[in-house]
């Protein structure tokens, strides 16, 4: 059995309707409003700001800082309790390793750099919204980056490699692999990449050939949000 | 910026302000949006000037509590999000999140808004619970009535989902075109005081500059629900009068704004 036609009519490398905006949050250093079909991030910069307590302090370098949090509403299901989770803390370390990559933490010695992500609503994807909202609104605060992070989740449904999964098809009753990737812009090499499910070595291959061109639709969708923010009066 | 609390303070006894605005005056832009999620079974998300808040509505069902059989209930929580301010850190909700959810709380609960027989489900076995989370965007002062207006908005908007009638267990998927039950519509309104004068709306650096402050919460007979004093200094009984006046006005004109945006 084949999975042809997704869910909600997608074609499979189609990803759903995206909209990302800069400066949404005026009392942060940068921030970021990215939406993914039903999934939505807030994204909050602050920093570089002095790295409390002062032994995690490094004269070399600045620390980058992730804080990932699904809003208690936003689940499908039932509330989510406030407060740190396991997921949301392994979340927020995958985070931290998809991004520090292009960003040049030598230019802020002693200091931190903090990120909060705040999701309103989800539907599968939210680390990838989590990601690509959060580089904007790095760059946004005007931290050095030497190349742009873009994420999406990439996957497969009884054997077709699809883009942007949503929770249905997550959900999917077949043989459904997760890919959850990042991507730097220029060079296309893999800031994140996780697995749950199950797939093929070869098709896994593919999947992430297929992953430069999907991270590149959210590519231009961020740069989009950041010149539209620059180009104001 | 140049402000600083004596400069608010000053500008404030000849009843000027740092931005411009009249003292009884909301900021602008006023924006209430509904169905900002669809995972909620109602939110809001209120913009007053540069602040930002959202409210989401989850239901479960529950046991009734053991004093109450034959009624549901309501929990209102608040969360700072280190998101909105610099100021706000991670971690267990602090003094100002606490005051700022349980306000909001006795506001709704106090006036009977929410019909709590009506929840009932069956009688000392099962019931609806409402549990409302507020939590801010981005703080630039005067919460109370942002954390009010998202929070009601929030309820009016919401929808109970549907309930397997087999399993007994909700389908959070879809929603019913049930609203919830409520009797009366209570909105908070904060009147500051700052140099001896009275000022609504405050901004963040006009609140740090605060003498006091009084929340009244009031339903759209007029009628109140719940109050809370804040800040340093005393208030005569006259100033008290003058406040409660000036929040049974205002809580008017922002049931319009939330009325409107509800059309």
């Amino acid at each position: 059995m084949t999975y042809t036609k997704r869910l909600d009519g997608r074609k499979a490398d189609e990803l759903r309707p995206m909209e990302a905006k800069a400066g949404v949050i005026p009392n942060a250093d940068g921030s970021a409003y990215f939406r993914a079909g039903k999934t939505t991030a807030y994204v909050a910069v602050y920093g570089p700001r002095e790295l409390f307590p002062r032994f995690k302090q490094d004269p070399k370098k600045g620390l980058l800082r992730c804080h990932y949090g699904m809003l208690p509403f936003s689940g499908c299901g039932d509330r989510i309790r406030p407060g740190n989770s396991r997921r949301g803390q392994e979340i927020s370390m995958v985070m931290e390793k998809a991004l520090a990559p292009v960003i040049d933490l030598s230019a802020f010695p002693n200091a931190v750099v903090d990120v909060f992500i705040n999701l309103p609503q989800t539907d599968a994807g939210t680390r990838c919204a989590a990601i690509s909202g959060a580089a904007i609104a790095l760059a946004d605060a005007g931290i050095p980056m030497k190349d742009m992070i873009s994420s999406v989740s990439m996957g497969q449904v009884d054997g077709t490699i699809l883009a942007d999964l949503n929770y249905d098809e997550e959900a999917y009753d077949g043989v459904v692999s997760d890919i959850p990737v990042a991507m730097t812009h220029n060079t296309k090499e893999v800031t994140l990449l996780q697995m749950d499910g199950e797939i093929s070595k070869d098709d896994l291959i593919k999947a992430l050939e297929l992953a430069k061109a999907a991270t590149e639709k959210v590519y231009e969708v961020q740069i989009k949000a950041l010149k539209d923010k620059f180009t104001k009066k | 910026m140049i402000s600083n609390k004596e400069t608010i303070i000053k500008l404030a006894k000849e009843g000027k302000r740092l931005d411009g605005r009249p003292m009884i005056e909301y900021r602008r832009p006023i924006q209430i949006e509904t169905n900002i999620s669809w995972t909620a079974e109602g939110s809001a998300r209120v913009q007053i000037g540069e602040t930002v808040v959202m409210a989401g509505v989850k239901t479960e069902i529950n046991k009734p509590y053991n004093d109450t059989p034959n009624e549901g209930g309501i929990m209102i929580n608040a969360e700072l999000l280190p998101l909105s301010s610099p100021e706000y850190e991670s971690g267990p909700p602090g003094m100002k999140a606490i005051e700022l959810a349980r306000v909001t709380d006795r506001g709704i609960r106090e006036a009977k808004a929410i019909d709590m027989k009506k929840l009932c489900i069956e009688s000392g076995e099962k019931a609806w619970f409402i549990i409302i989370d507020i939590v801010t965007i981005n703080d630039a002062g005067n919460l109370f009535d942002a954390a009010g207006l998202a929070t009601l908005t929030a309820l009016k908007a919401a929808k109970f989902p549907q309930v397997d009638p087999e399993t007994g267990a909700i389908d959070y998927k879809h929603k019913t075109d049930e609203s919830f039950p409520l009797l009366k519509e209570p909105l908070p309104v904060t009147v500051y005081k700052i140099g001896g004068k009275l000022l609504i709306d405050p901004t963040s650096e006009e609140e740090k500059a605060h003498e006091a402050r009084l929340t009244v919460a009031s339903d759209e007979k007029g009628i109140i629900s719940a109050m809370q004093k804040g800040g340093e200094s005393p208030l005569t009984i006259e100033e008290t009068a003058q406040m409660i006046d000036l929040a049974l006005d205002k809580a008017k004109f922002l049931r319009e704004q939330m009325d409107n945006s509800l059309k």
